[in-house]
């Protein structure tokens, strides 16, 4: 394919604005030429036509990529949010002038509070990561108000999101690392021994990351209060139990939610998603962005008292909240077990519908999603987790997250949501099933997999190497 | 009614019988019974397609959106070519994930390979990230680029955006590195405080251009100063501004950032917008988050990846430059499909429009009594007195009794104005109008 750069023509171009009217700048100017691509609108528009046709999205296809909740976007949420009295609004204005975002954002809060049992929440934290950076914040607030300074440690298991530990580092945490026990569970003993009067929290994500609601949970966040820590809760994976279970009963003082996997609005190849962190009641005259209160039927902004500051400009990415809060909207109460139930549901039929030819890394009920490990299969024929994955590719389906998590081996992780059909499921079962006979029959031959894609496992060495991250002008 | 699960209820029991359940209680038998929610959530019930539209379109309707719009201070209107959202509304990139299987995420690698080429165009650096959530938090991530073992005290101009320095002391009330503010003199970075306070402990300095009162720094002179004690210059920039000032590349800057919401992105309340980082080439393993790179296939085909990923939290973990893994990728999108239909002319006629407008009303303004504070070239945002805030007040009240939301005000009467090419000159001239008229009452 050719680069927007390649097809720029000096002198073409459509005329959006008129010519500037007469004016001097009177400060430096810029010396070098801006080569931005010259292009008709028709080459602008076709050009990136090629571009989507060489990308996949979930509402194109099956995306059962593990620890994303890839469930599909539905239309109505676009809608929702792509009205001018939403995108047309400036964050500066005033009270009067913008009821209606501060309703959207006062409900949304209220309702991500009652899923998760929290007290109050910021929906200023742009992603994730974001939000555990928040988070964590808060904890570190909260033992300094209390004139608390030993407390530097946060306790991360070996299964954990890489964004754990590294939140934690930014935050000013040392990270100490605790191993999970053979079922993939939190390994008590580690626990408690890891524990002490420098804890300043636990980071945990339940069900884990190997897909297992970890039934020790009271006794885990039991165990970090009584050392005088808190309980982070990264909401990767609530996906599974919300209207089942809350993070806020199990005694976690603190989670983020990613709005852009359970709350159904888009990943965007990779953003804007949106990572609000909620926390119970005594943390919140720490939360950051901004606190709406209601004085004589009219909504305020105001500032907590003791906030950590801002963690972004304004009140965060307000328009994926428009679309979390209408899809919560749509789906209702009943709607959210419905959903949770559901992703189990589908998470587990595709496990028992492989695991007589797929070794699962745990054998126990999973939850939204389940990790393979083709260990065995690696030692055996020499064909890796990825040559399997990128089979799957020659099959048109997206394939599942790859080595994650780090404690199993070769591993497939698998999600695939609550919103794929029975038939979805199945055929996605028969090319599972399809590429392991395949393997068994050609091992050599799955080093070379995928064989119909028009790229074909990519050079990643050489690209780190000697980078080229941006088109050669060549002058 | 409302779900999205598409399985019926016959199906879901059939799946739940081969898994062998007899119901879903029984299913969730590994969540301990003493956790289990046996209360219905309070939220409403689901509704249907219908009521929601209605109940958005409701709640949109109590926002006021403004006819004519002279306030910025960070979030800025522009005009957005049609083709914009009719490209970034594409479902193939709307509802994709980081394109971790670089065989089928081509199309959106490439779209992040040319908006990285896009941003080092305008910022005259050597390598551009796939971006950051925005503006603050770029330039909260470039502080922590630059700090070293012995250099942990980052400099911030007192002419940064207030937003942004919250978001930089926030990030280091993290790290636990120290933030100084440089003080200003005459609405620009005091230069004698700055060389003053730049010494072998400082790790950078951020400089905001144009800065938030709408002046232009003398950026020269803080390169000199900061580069004379070995610390790094980060400059945060309005990218419609670099379609003409002296960018950071020539400038000698190590880091560049900026909001990349002026580049066809909507206001929409503050979000999402778009935070793009450029370093030169010394810096470039130190930029945060996504990176793609080119490369070629099995094939010998030209391609792209992912690249440089050892820097990153999946890899590095605690040991990662940052936590950062979604970015703001279709946002990113949209500002590469804006500048692909704008290209270099339309961008050049944004930005000169800009700064016509906003000298036109700066001297209307003047001529209807108000006085400009600072005297400084600007872009497109400058201050101007009143007698106090109450004058402030009437003067912002009587333009939006007239669908005109005025400048921000600042305190102590002042109010900081922005115009765009969105303005016209009867919208200045009416502006105008209606400030003389409370002045003189």
């Amino acid at each position: 394919m050719k680069l927007v750069f390649e097809r720029s023509v000096p002198g073409r171009g459509t005329a959006y604005l008129p010519e500037a009217p007469e004016t001097t700048l009177d400060f430096p100017l810029r010396e070098r030429p801006l080569r931005l691509p010259e292009l008709a609108e028709n080459q602008v528009d076709r050009h990136y036509t090629e571009l989507a046709g060489e990308t996949r999205g979930v509402n194109g296809g099956f995306y059962p990529l593990g620890s994303c909740t890839m469930k599909y976007n539905p239309a109505v949420l676009e809608t929702a949010a792509n009205q001018p009295g939403f995108t047309d609004v400036h964050p500066l204005q005033p009270d009067e002038s913008v009821q209606g975002c501060l309703e959207v954002m006062r409900l949304a809060e209220r309702y991500l509070c009652e899923i998760t049992g929290m007290d109050a929440m910021t929906l200023q934290p742009a992603a994730g990561a974001h939000g555990e950076f928040t988070g964590l914040l808060l904890i570190k607030a909260w033992h300094r108000s209390r004139g608390d300074l030993a407390r530097t440690k946060v306790i991360v298991p070996d299964s954990a999101h890489g964004t754990n530990p590294a939140s934690a580092a930014m935050a000013g945490f040392e990270v100490v690392n605790i191993p999970s026990d053979s079922h993939g569970y939190v390994d008590l003993n580690a626990l408690r021994s890891a524990a002490g009067p420098d804890t300043a929290g636990l980071m945990l994500t339940n069900p884990n990351t190997v897909g297992l609601f970890d039934p020790h949970i009271a006794e885990i966040t039991r165990i970090v209060h009584d050392a005088g820590g808190l309980n982070y809760y990264d909401g990767a994976n609530l996906n599974a139990i919300m209207g089942i279970a809350r993070p806020g009963d199990m005694g976690f003082d603190v989670v983020h939610i990613n709005l852009h996997k359970t709350f159904a609005t888009p990943h965007g190849g990779g953003g804007p998603g949106s990572g609000p962190s909620g926390c119970k009641a005594f943390l919140k005259q720490f939360l950051p962005g901004i606190r709406i209160s209601e004085e004589n039927g009219m909504l305020r902004r105001a500032e907590a008292e003791s906030r950590i500051g801002d963690v972004r400009s304004f009140a965060g990415n307000f328009l994926v909240v428009v679309k979390a809060l209408a899809y919560l909207a749509m789906i209702g109460r009943e709607g959210v077990t419905e959903t949770a139930s559901n992703a189990v549901l589908n998470a587990n039929y595709m496990m028992n519908r492989l695991k007589d030819l797929y070794p699962m890394a745990y054998d126990a009920t999973c939850m939204h999603e389940f990790v393979m490990t083709l260990e065995q299969m690696k030692h055996d024929t020499g064909v890796s987790a990825l040559d399997m994955a990128k089979a799957l590719l020659d099959y048109g389906m997206h394939p599942p997250t790859m080595y994650f998590p780090l404690i199993v081996h070769e591993a497939l992780m698998v999600e695939p949501t609550e919103t794929e059909t029975m038939e979805t499921l199945d055929e996605a079962v028969d090319v599972f099933r399809k590429i392991m006979e395949e393997a068994k029959a050609d091992p050599e031959r799955m080093h070379e997999r995928p064989l119909t894609t028009r790229v074909r496992r990519p050079d990643e060495v050489k690209a780190a190497r000697k980078p080229v991250v941006r088109y050669d002008f060549g002058t | 009614m409302g779900t999205y699960v598409p399985n019926t209820k016959a199906e879901q029991q059939k799946m739940l019988e081969s898994c062998g359940f007899q119901s879903f209680d029984e299913m969730y038998a590994c969540i301990p019974e003493e956790l289990r929610l046996r209360k219905p959530l309070e939220l409403p019930e689901g509704k249907t397609e219908l009521e929601v539209t209605r109940a958005a379109e409701a709640a949109a309707r109590k926002n006021r959106v403004y006819t004519t719009v002279f306030r910025g201070a960070g979030a800025y209107r522009h005009f957005i070519p049609s083709i914009v959202r009719e490209v970034v509304g594409k479902e193939e990139f709307r509802t994709a994930y980081t394109p971790y299987q670089a065989e089928i995420s081509q199309g959106v690698l490439q779209s992040i390979f040319e908006f990285q080429t896009d941003i080092c165009e305008l910022t005259g650096m050597a390598a551009a990230n796939a971006s950051v959530y925005d503006g603050a938090t770029a330039a909260a991530e470039a502080c922590e680029m630059c700090r070293e073992k012995t250099r942990q005290r980052i400099l911030v101009s007192a002419t940064v955006d207030p937003k942004i320095l919250s978001v930089v002391r926030t990030y280091s009330f993290g790290r636990g590195t120290e933030v100084a503010v440089v003080p200003e003199k005459d609405g620009v970075t005091d230069p004698d405080a700055l060389r003053q306070m730049t010494d072998a402990e400082t790790a950078c300095l951020l400089l905001q251009q144009p800065n938030r009162y709408g002046c232009m720094e003398d950026a020269d002179t803080a390169a000199e100063i900061v580069h004379g004690a070995k610390a790094k210059l980060i400059m945060s920039c309005n990218p419609i501004a670099l379609a003409v000032m002296k960018t950071p590349g020539e400038t000698g800057a190590d880091i560049a950032v900026g909001e990349g919401q002026p580049l066809g992105l909507p206001l929409g309340f503050g979000g999402p917008y778009l935070g793009f980082m450029a370093a030169d080439e010394k810096m470039m393993r130190k930029l945060p988050g996504r990176i793609v790179g080119e490369t070629t296939d099995m094939n010998g085909t030209r391609c792209y990846v992912l690249t440089l990923q050892a820097r990153e939290q999946h890899i590095r973990r605690e040991k990662a430059g940052s936590n950062i893994c979604s970015n703001e990728a279709l946002c990113a999108l949209t500002a590469a499909v804006y500048l692909a239909a704008m290209g270099p002319e339309n961008l050049k006629r944004a930005a000169l429009t800009c700064h016509a407008n906003a000298a036109s009303l700066k001297a209307k303004l003047t001529e209807s009594g108000m006085k400009p504070v600072h005297c400084r070239p600007f872009f497109h945002e400058f201050v101007m007195q009143t007698a106090d805030e109450a004058q402030a007040e009437r003067i912002l009240a009587a333009l939006d009794r007239e669908d005109i939301l005025g400048g921000l005000p600042l305190g102590d009467g002042k109010i900081l104005w922005c115009a765009t090419e969105m303005n016209t000159p009867e919208e200045i001239g009416r502006t105008a109008a209606i400030v003389k008229e409370v002045l003189q009452a």
